[in-house]
């Protein structure tokens, strides 16, 4: 018996890697090894020209100079890099503030806690219903001390764009660094950091069809903004970040990101496409929810609360296609997701949430058979529910008093 | 350019095994999940990487849960000098005179954090003088951090008695194994260190993936906070084609090990016979050292400019470690062995492995001969 | 997360699912959990004359554990009396269904809700 493999819908965790990708790094895994930065032997020039060339691959997707850009092993060191290197190198000319929502990466968020115990303080930011910012808000948080502000490009769950551009003026307006991190938005969204007023930006390759365990930071040169180094030892990347340069892995990155840029715009229209065909036929589906703004969002992300299912059932009915849900399951209970609950979602729809991430490789024939299985599997947990029955006979759940235990 | 290079540089860097590759290609060439991912995707990647953590770890003898997959050496020692003094109240952190960069500078780094960062001598043959770490250690010292292996000379450290004295002083050892693992074994019990790092590149695994090994007792604070990633220990999506990689390579080279380490050695010794006929100067040569690393000078000879000429004529050797190759600075490793800087300036690092022959050493060595009068004779014209 | 083939036999054909009459004397409901805490089990049972159940019905909001506690006791109840009924441990549900550990609480709420119906049965027929 064979086992078909489920439809890969998650593209927002990961990307597989493209296939010119790969043919492009399996060379410099094989035959042009050297370490980059031993400059004696041609082995070593050869990975310095394939690291340079790639450099300058990832500045031209987001319109920087190369020299702007340090490698990383992805993006989470990149977001610890830009938040501690720029908090440590700013704190004493500029104050302990830093300023960031509620619904950035893990990586952020943990990083911005760590700097907490090392006695700086936080605004965590929380989104309107829509998952955006309120500029006014972020302007009303700004502090006399405050050194650095946060905020995601593209959110990773529910796919909106933040006002980047409005959100760095006012930072620039009131000298704030501002770091960016922009995982989930290259090859999605346009970005040109010539005119973005931003200081610091997070890239990693595995969410842009590269592979894992490589990332950059853009780290601006005019006006120059300094970050205190988390890696320290032989003085690579202009001692920002040190460690031996994996080549492979930059050529991938760099490759992967040439690939962005060019397919960019085709790629985009052809994805808004497929999200549009998804979103139609699941709203199809009664008691149906869309979290977060849906015109400011890249089309590569929909994500959906089937309201009267609970998660762990849904996922267990949907094992067909490969799909990330609203709840992380720890190790007793279900947590629903924090950015949901930022959204102002109640537990039971951030539990019953799916997202779904369309990439590259995603047919109009995955679209439609995910359709189907949601409203086949939505209609079978429904008729199984004792909230569906209740609901469609008229009662408002929210006056009942459960017997909670 | 049609020369062959003969790669003399086998401690900067190693070639990828071709089982590594096979290894490591599906996780690079087929769909797969973040190991983060709950479906079947996610899973596969989340089994790829336990397997390879249960096999690197059988290969230093501790269990898989003891090991940390870091970016590679430089992240894992920096993680290790920063998070386990992170965890502790400030007192004394010693590291030996010949530590890696990545090691020293981020023990410098601590001494904003009210840390007294304080090294031990080596002797004449580049080995930690174990009298003076016991002097050292009269000092109340929460860390210390001394090399298995040095990357320059190959000479081996006394790292288990270390270990010895500083359990007897309530000290924490760590050791940069980087340079020992896959040429001599390593048993990190035997050791009876609490904290080690290795690093995948050096033995014939890709460049970007390395680990830090922990006793579970140690404490320690992350470098990297997120996801929670390596039971929060590192967070970061997991470099799953790379670990795979890695750990594939531990497995060969634990499995060839005695062949290499006879092959290697053998090649040395040819190499070590010749240029004691060109009049060069073996550093720590007394000491037990790695058998696959030579480090000489001839002297009155620039290393830098020897390293050139070679490259030149087709061989690829150092003049210090690849990381400080940009800078002139005479080796802090043969500074601290008392080696004069004239001579130390002279420093060419030969590191070998069982894909060189002796007809490689032979030609080296009459490449060598050559270009050593050629420059001999260049000095005495400028004289 | 795991799951045994019985557990999962019983989430993809699910015994018993539907409703009764909840006025009909000879019926009792359970409900118990709350939408917040991620399950919600109701049951229902139906007592023939001679006090015995002749028949079973749940609906399940929750995981897969959950569907498949309620789904076996209502097998389990067919045939038992009142007393019987009463007997049926959530211990015994966990093991027939070899549950983990984290998911003992579907076993409990199962046999929270046999009592919670068999109490609302025997208040409508004013025992």
């Amino acid at each position: 018996m064979s086992e078909r493999k489920p439809i890969y819908l998650d593209y927002s965790a990961t990307t597989p890697v493209d296939p010119r990708v790969a043919q492009k790094m399996i060379p410099y895994l094989t035959e042009d090894f050297g370490n980059p930065a031993s400059r004696s032997h041609p082995y070593g020039w050869t990975a310095e020209q394939a690291v340079e060339n790639a450099r300058e691959e990832v500045a031209k997707l987001v319109n920087a100079d190369p020299r702007e850009i340090v490698w990383t092993s992805g993006a989470t060191e990149s977001n610890n890099l830009a938040i501690k290197g720029a908090a440590h190198f700013y704190a004493g000319s500029k104050g302990k503030h830093i300023i960031t929502s509620a619904t950035e990466h893990k990586a952020v968020l943990d990083t911005v806690r760590e700097l907490e115990r090392e006695g700086y303080e936080a605004t965590y930011l929380q989104p309107e219903a829509d998952g955006l910012i309120s500029l006014e808000k972020f302007k009303a948080a700004i502090r006399p001390d405050t050194v650095l502000a946060s905020i995601m490009l593209v959110n990773n769950e529910i796919g909106v764009i933040q006002d980047i551009e409005a959100l760095g003026n006012v930072c620039r307006a009131n000298n704030i660094i501002f770091h960016v991190d922009a995982a989930q938005a290259t090859g999605k969204v346009v970005i040109d950091l010539e005119k973005l007023p931003v200081d610091l930006m997070s890239f990693s390759a595995h969410k842009t069809y590269g592979p894992k365990g490589i990332g950059a930071l853009y780290v601006r040169r005019k006006p120059r903004i300094r970050i205190e180094a988390q890696m320290h030892g032989g003085g690579h990347e202009r001692g920002m970040r040190s460690g031996t340069l994996a080549t492979h892995q930059i050529v991938g990155m760099g490759e992967a990101f040439r690939i962005a840029r060019e397919e960019m715009a085709s790629e985009n229209e052809r994805i808004r496409m497929l999200r549009d065909r998804l979103l139609n036929g699941l709203l199809q589906i009664e008691e149906t929810y869309v979290n977060g703004d849906l015109d400011h969002r890249v089309p590569h992300n929909l994500n959906v609360s089937f309201n009267f299912v609970e998660g762990e059932s849904l996922i267990m009915a949907i094992k067909d296609i490969a799909v990330s849900s609203g709840s992380a399951c720890t190790s007793a209970s279900l947590e629903p997701s924090y950015v949901l609950r930022a959204l102002g979602r109640s537990d039971e729809l951030a539990h019953s949430s799916i997202r779904f991430s369309i990439g590259r490789f995603t047919t109009e024939a995955d679209v439609d058979y995910t359709i189907e299985l949601l409203k086949s599997k939505i209609g079978k947990l429904r008729e199984l529910s004792p909230l569906w029955e209740m609901f469609k006979d008229g009662i408002d759940l929210s006056k009942v008093e459960w017997a909670e235990h | 350019m049609s020369m062959k290079t003969a790669f003399f540089d086998h401690n900067s860097t190693t070639a990828l095994k071709p089982q590594v590759l096979e290894a490591m290609l599906p996780w690079l060439t087929q769909p797969s999940g973040n190991p983060t991912s709950r479906h079947i995707y996610g899973r596969n990647a989340r089994e790829a990487i336990d397997m390879a953590r249960k096999q690197i770890a059988d290969c230093v003898g501790v269990q898989a849960s003891q090991v940390v997959f870091t970016s590679g050496g430089t992240e894992a020692n920096n993680f290790a000098i920063k998070g386990i003094t992170a965890n502790l109240p400030p007192s004394q952190l010693l590291i030996s005179a010949i530590e890696h960069p990545c090691v020293t500078r981020p023990a410098q780094s601590l001494a904003w954090h009210q840390w007294n960062v304080a090294q031990i001598g080596v002797n004449s043959e580049g080995v930690i003088d174990l009298a003076k770490a016991e002097q050292a250690l009269k000092t109340r010292t929460g860390l210390v951090s001394a090399m298995l292996a040095n990357n320059e000379t190959g000479a081996l450290q006394p790292v288990a008695e270390l270990a010895t004295l500083a359990k007897a002083h309530g000290a924490i050892l760590h050791t940069d194994a980087v340079q020992a693992f896959g040429k001599i074994e390593v048993n990190m019990p035997t050791l009876g260190v609490q904290a080690m790092t290795i690093s995948s590149h050096k033995i014939g695994g890709p460049v970007g993936v390395g680990a830090l090994i922990l006793d579970k007792r140690v404490d320690i604070a992350p470098l990297l906070h997120g996801g929670g990633q390596e039971r929060g220990l590192r967070s970061g999506t997991e470099n799953v084609a790379g670990i795979v990689g890695f750990a594939q390579a531990c497995q060969l080279a634990m499995q060839s090990l005695n062949f290499r380490r006879t092959t290697a050695k053998g090649l040395r010794d040819q190499l070590e016979a010749g240029l004691s006929k060109l009049g060069a100067v073996i550093f720590a040569q007394q000491a037990t050292r790695l058998p696959n690393t030579s480090f000489f000078a001839i002297p009155n000879i620039d290393g830098e400019t020897l390293v050139t000429a070679l490259d030149k004529v087709g061989f690829a050797v150092a003049s210090g470690s690849a990381c400080s190759s940009d800078s002139t600075e005479p080796s802090h490793v043969l500074l601290a062995m008392g080696i004069e800087p004239d001579l130390a300036r002279g420093a060419v690092r030969v590191s070998l492995s069982e894909s060189n022959s002796s007809e490689e050493i032979t030609q080296f060595l009459a490449a060598l001969q050559q270009e050593v009068q050629r420059l001999k004779g260049l000095n005495a014209v400028a004289a | 997360m795991a799951y045994s083939d019985k557990v999962l036999d019983h989430y993809e054909n699910p015994r018993n699912v539907g409703s009764l009459d909840k006025n009909d004397p000879n019926v009792g409901t359970g409900m118990v959990g709350a939408p917040a805490c991620g399950d919600v089990m109701k049951l229902q049972i139906k007592v023939n004359d001679a006090g015995v159940i002749e028949d079973a019905k749940f609906k399940t909001y929750g995981c897969g554990s959950a569907i498949a506690s309620s789904s076996l006791v209502t097998e389990w109840l067919k045939g038992k009396t009142l007393d019987q009924a009463q007997e049926i441990k959530n211990s015994a549900i966990a093991e027939e269904l070899a549950l983990p550990p984290v998911k003992i609480h579907c076993s409990v709420l199962a046999e929270d809700a046999i009592k919670s119906a068999i109490a609302d049965l025997k208040s409508k027929q004013g025992h």
